[in-house]
């Protein structure tokens, strides 16, 4: 015996530990025990030895608590237990069911141990169930000890064992289906009726032996009133298709059927819609999977001529109310399997295309295609490569005809579902023959040029065109493309001659054409060159080129170029061939000249430099390190050294040198060098980096234009901000801010410093570098400074937005997550104190910084610390400020919502104040306090039932606003005001 | 067999028993009206009108929960763009509403709900003329006069049981 035992614990501690818990009424002796037979100190065998006298002691407390051990310890252990010591347990356990009652639960917690047994011999689990079902009432158990039981038949089930006692078993489970347990409030379990049915459901839709029992209550539950009577059951029907096969669903198909199809075409709720849907798929899909013995029939094409004979007549009736749940019955059916999706395709699509044809009308037309659109999609969703034709190759003519004609009929609806069609129809591979694309891209061609009324159709044509390129590239590039090019050719010479609108719109269409079309390489080839050699025509023939057409010729390069972006072939086909030449264009346009061509000025504009540096940012931010590298090597000497050789016409009448040159002209490109720099990914090292931050910061603060030096001011701080940290960053900073001080101190360049600041704080406030606090703080003194007061409260707003050309995550700029939280935390104390200890006169300003910080902030953030800053909210009403009101109303609006309680203390000033407001004339602020008012209605009734009178006299006269909007808004808040303590709200 | 109309809960809950037409066409609703580039401008004023391609006027009563089945006056058909007239400059608005059936008891209530939300809802110099599309009612008549006259319309509204309705018809339906 104590060889056996071997250097383990002696047997004498494991009876004192037994002692301790059954007698001592402690509980750490039993984990104790079951990690000392879990190390081997002792078996199973042993325990039970030393539990020996308890289990036989006359008093049941003392019986429960040793047989309360054992099955703790066996709880823990059962994947250790030998088959021969399961058997012995079994018995065991089986023989004290017929104890005493408190005795019950610790038993069934050691079957529920047992029952987890990996090795569990044949027939035992049958033998347990019996005992539990003779010797127990299950159903008077405690909640706990129900929910042992059903764990134990559960475990048994997925060793399916449960034989004879199927019936037995799903009446002890079934009588709670369907679930209508509502739990009370604050209930400590936290237990959801959710988790009850979910929990149920998954008994119940445990085995396929349930089936012969459980799918007549299903059917009986789906026809009944109750909503989530039928809910429930519809699900559960879908679990169970899961688990089930061709054979249980059998003798049941007409009945669920029959059930499914009466909720899907009479429920008003969308709910038991969409559940019935699911259903019919589930079941479907069940039958489509089933393997079948050979002798067997296949009830699949059985159960789909089922539906489609009861759905195809309303098919037929393209006015009546059952057309669309009968498609949808066909589609959920459908979208099950391969085999479904053939069987009900091949059988509605000649009746659809049939009746396509027996109608006339747009609107029935279109309800029809719109049907045929549904089947088409469900067909996507399995490939075809093992046939040698899809399903669809038979009616492939008849599709385009169909499509043709809606493309060509006068209704925008009708062709717009058409053109859906098409896309979905070309989506299938190798399957529109090159006649039908030729007409298709005809058809597109014109589509793309309609006129203003059917814009949402052009704008549907242009999707198309570009979905349709990506496969068919050709078709394109042989249909579309000369036509465009013609067009365009066309459009330069109209244009110049007082072309009236229709000619400018069609020449727009075209531009907009141009670019929806270059989603493939090949297409990019051929479309940019075009565009490219379009805006430099601009250039030479013509002197009243509008800065409105070169935005727009660059709006479409802009485009081109974001589709470029995924694709690294043509990103870089893009960068190499545009950027070059458009910087060409630009240096020739800054060229000091006798006699300056139109274009030469208009390419100098604020608004054209910002496009084209768009296009320039767009066409860098997803090049590869390494081309970048070879780019930048060009890019940088033409700004810094002058060195144009890499342009493509580079012969310019003088020098270009926009950081010495005293042109005011030279200096503005810097927008575009800063687009480019601004852009390329972290890693790329940029050579004179020293001699072109000195440069920036140089001209950042001159005297020149806003335009050059507040690019300067962004360029530097988004080169800034991408630095890693060090020696040579803590340089540049140290310069910048001698910079800014010595701005700052002049007088005549206080604005610039103030801009080179605004952004040199933003670069840093990013990255949450440790000297942002250093600079926000300077930026708030300025608040009360006279001057530069107002411009520092908008310069908060800033800082918290994203900007669109430098410092984005998308141009690789270092942009942490929380950084508007951090800021929010760190700064908003000093703005509040800030604006306490402020003279009057500036005290807006802090306010203004303030909203601004808090209307940036997502929601879910600022709730909790608003009713801290509610007074200050309250006083900023009160600001004569309309950005000030317009954002304090946001933050208001949801605090009504989320905290009444807090706010009903306001309700006097916040009924004035909103009423106030409400005939401000700003719109937006009409409208926000509007909001406001409706919002208040959550507060608790009694609170505003004293104001109920006045406000809705008030509400009257924004009723009349001369704003729709308004009126809107008016309307909403004023009857919920009339509801307000009234009878039946 | 019952109809969807009554499983489905949450609507109406006028009396009990069935429904009078149980199982009604129901009709498409039309999406928000769309806001335009001119309703954004602070500058343009926008006229209150019916005939605009998504009324402003339709907007305000289509959402109308029908006293009896769980779906607004536009689902049924009751009201419809075509049969609101609405003159800003002369301050007149008439609604024509079709009851879903000719007996259709609920025919003043729906008209009573009709009425009250262009009350609560339209500038006090408008004159508002609700009344039964001419020959789809069995009462059309008496209808009307009952609708026309103000200090029923007053009277009506002092009985709690018609306000709780005509209430419950003006609540958004969640």
């Amino acid at each position: 015996m104590a060889a056996a035992v071997g250097a383990a614990a002696p047997p004498g501690a494991l009876w004192g530990l037994v002692q301790d818990f059954v007698m001592g009424q402690q509980e750490a002796p039993a984990s104790q025990v079951a990690a000392d037979v879990k190390s081997g100190s002792y078996t199973i065998l042993q325990v039970v030895e030393a539990l020996g006298s308890s289990l036989e002691n006359p008093e049941p407390r003392t019986r429960a608590r040793g047989i309360q051990l054992l099955s703790q310890v066996l709880l823990q252990c059962y994947s250790l237990l030998l088959e021969k010591e399961v058997v012995h347990l079994i018995l065991f356990y089986e023989n004290r069911l017929k104890d005493h009652h408190l005795v019950i639960p610790s038993v069934l917690q050691g079957l529920r141990a047992l029952s987890m047994c990996g090795s569990l011999p044949p027939g035992l689990a049958v033998s347990v169930l019996k005992a539990i079902f003779q010797e127990v009432h299950v159903q008077s158990l405690l909640q706990v000890d129900r929910h042992t039981v059903y764990s134990i038949i559960t475990n048994f089930m997925r060793s399916r064992e449960e034989g004879p006692f199927v019936e037995e078993l799903f009446e002890v489970t079934s009588c709670y289906f369907p679930i209508d347990f509502t739990p009370p409030p604050n209930d400590p379990y936290g237990v959801q009726r959710e988790d009850l049915i979910l929990s149920l459901r998954a008994v119940l839709a445990s085995t396929p032996r349930f089936a012969e029992f459980l799918l007549p209550l299903l059917i009986e539950k789906v026809d009944s009133e109750i909503l989530s009577a039928k809910l429930d059951s519809l699900q559960t029907l879908n679990a169970c298709c899961a688990v089930y096969g061709q054979k249980e669903l059998k003798d049941f198909l007409p009945s669920l059927w029959a059930s499914i199809r009466r909720e899907v075409f009479q429920t008003a709720s969308e709910r038991v819609e969409a559940e019935g849907l699911a259903a019919l798929h589930s079941l479907t899909a069940c039958l489509s999977r089933s393997v079948l013995r050979a002798d067997a029939e296949d009830l699949l094409d059985s159960f789909l001529s089922n539906i489609l004979q009861d759905c195809r007549h309303h098919l037929c009736e393209p006015d009546m109310k059952l057309v669309w749940p009968s498609a949808k019955l066909l589609q959920a059916a459908a979208g099950a399997s391969a085999r479904a999706c053939d069987h009900i395709t091949s059988n509605v699509l000649p009746l659809l295309l049939e009746q396509f044809h027996k109608h006339s009308q747009s609107s029935q037309r279109r309800t029809i295609l719109e049907m045929l659109l549904g089947f088409l999609k469900l067909q996507q969703k399995w490939s075809y490569e093992d046939k040698d034709e899809g399903p669809l190759s038979g009616f492939k003519d008849q599709l385009c005809s169909v499509i043709f004609m809606a493309l060509a009929d006068p209704s925008t609806q009708l062709q717009l579902v058409g053109i859906r069609t098409l896309t979905v129809l070309g989506s299938q591979p190798d399957l529109l023959s090159s006649g039908d694309l030729e007409l298709a891209v005809g058809h597109l061609h014109r589509l793309s040029f309609l006129e203003e009324d059917s814009q949402s159709c052009r704008v549907a044509a242009l999707e198309a065109s570009g979905a349709l390129a990506t496969l068919y590239p050709e078709a394109f590039s042989n249909h579309l493309l000369p036509r465009l090019a013609k067009e365009l050719r066309r459009g330069d010479s109209d244009v110049t001659r007082e072309g009236g609108p229709t000619k400018c719109s069609r020449h727009l269409y075209c531009l907009q054409a141009l670019s929806a079309v270059s989603t493939h390489p090949s297409i990019v080839k051929e479309t940019l060159p075009l565009l490219l050699q379009h805006l430099g025509q601009a250039n030479k023939e013509y002197m009243t080129t509008a800065s409105s057409e070169v935005i727009a010729i660059c709006q479409s390069l802009q485009q081109i170029a974001e589709k470029c972006q995924q694709n690294p072939e043509s990103c870089w086909y893009f960068h190499q061939t545009a950027v070059p030449y458009l910087l060409a264009l630009a240096v020739q346009a800054s060229m000091p000249e006798k006699e300056p061509s139109f274009l030469g000025k208009v390419l100098l504009e604020d608004e054209v430099l910002t496009t084209l540096a768009s296009v320039i940012g767009t066409a860098t931010t997803h090049l590869s390190p390494e081309l970048a590298a070879q780019s930048v090597t060009h890019i940088v000497p033409l700004f810094l050294d002058g060195n144009t050789s890499f342009l493509p016409e580079n012969s310019f009448p003088s020098r270009f040198q926009p950081f010495q040159d005293c042109s005011s002209g030279q200096r503005r490109l810097v927008a575009l060098l800063m687009a480019f720099v601004c852009s390329l990914p972290r890693n790329v090292e940029i050579p004179q980096l020293n001699q072109l931050m000195q440069e920036l910061l140089k001209i950042s603060c001159q005297h020149s234009c806003s335009f050059s030096s507040t690019a300067a001011a962004k360029c530097f701080a988004g080169l800034l901000n991408k630095l890693p940290a060090g020696q040579q960053l803590d340089e540049f900073l140290q310069l910048a801010m001698d910079t800014v001080e010595a701005g700052l101190g002049s007088g005549a360049f206080c604005n610039q410093a103030f801009t080179l600041l605004l952004w040199v704080t933003k670069a840093l406030v990013l990255r949450y570098h440790p000297l942002s606090s250093c600079l926000t703080t300077r930026l708030m003194g300025l608040l009360s400074d006279p001057e530069l007061g107002p411009a520092a409260a908008d310069g908060f707003s800033l800082l918290m937005s994203d900007c669109t050309d430098v410092l984005t995550r998308a141009g690789h700029a270092d942009v942490r997550i929380m950084f508007r939280q951090r800021f929010f935390t760190d700064n908003v104390p000093a703005l509040v104190q800030g604006f306490h200890a402020a003279p009057q006169g500036v005290k807006p300003n802090y306010l203004k910084g303030l909203s601004h910080v808090l209307n940036r902030l997502p929601k879910p953030v600022l709730l909790p610390e608003l009713p801290t800053l509610l007074s200050l909210l309250l006083e900023a009403l009160s600001c004569p400020d309309s950005v000030v009101q317009l954002s304090t109303l946001n933050c208001l609006q949801p605090l009504l919502l989320e905290a009444p309680q807090v706010m009903s203390l306001h309700v006097d000033t916040l009924v004035t104040k909103f009423l106030n407001l409400s005939s401000s004339p700003s719109m937006a602020v009409r409208i926000a306090a509007l909001q406001c008012m409706h919002a208040l209605t959550r507060l608790p009734t009694p609170v505003l039932l004293p104001y109920k009178p006045q406000v809705i006299r008030a509400l009257a006269k924004p009723l009349d606003d001369k704003k729709r909007l308004v009126r809107k808004e008016a309307v909403s808040a004023r009857g919920e005001w009339f509801l307000l303590g009234s009878p039946g709200s | 067999m019952v109809g969807g109309g009554g499983s489905g809960g949450g609507g109406g809950g006028v009396g009990g028993g069935l429904l009078e037409n149980a199982n009604p066409l129901i009709y498409e609703r039309s999406g928000e009206r769309p806001v335009t580039a001119g309703e954004e401008d602070e500058q343009v004023p926008d006229s209150i009108d019916a005939q605009s391609p998504f009324l402003h006027l339709t907007h305000l009563i289509r959402s109308i929960n029908d006293p009896e089945h769980p779906l607004t006056l536009e689902e049924l058909n009751v009201v419809e763009q075509v049969r609101v007239q609405v003159s800003d400059p002369e301050s007149t608005v008439a609604v024509a509403f079709t009851p879903t059936i000719p007996h259709c008891s609920m025919a003043t209530l729906i008209g009573l709900s009709i009425k009250v939300k262009l009350l609560r809802s339209l500038p006090q110099r408008f004159k508002m003329d609700v009344h039964i599309t001419p020959g789809t009612h069995a009462s059309e008549h008496a209808v009307n006069k009952q609708l026309a006259d103000k200090e029923r319309v007053a009277a009506a509204l002092e009985n709690t049981h018609l306000l709780e309705v005509v209430n419950q018809c003006l609540s958004a339906r969640s």
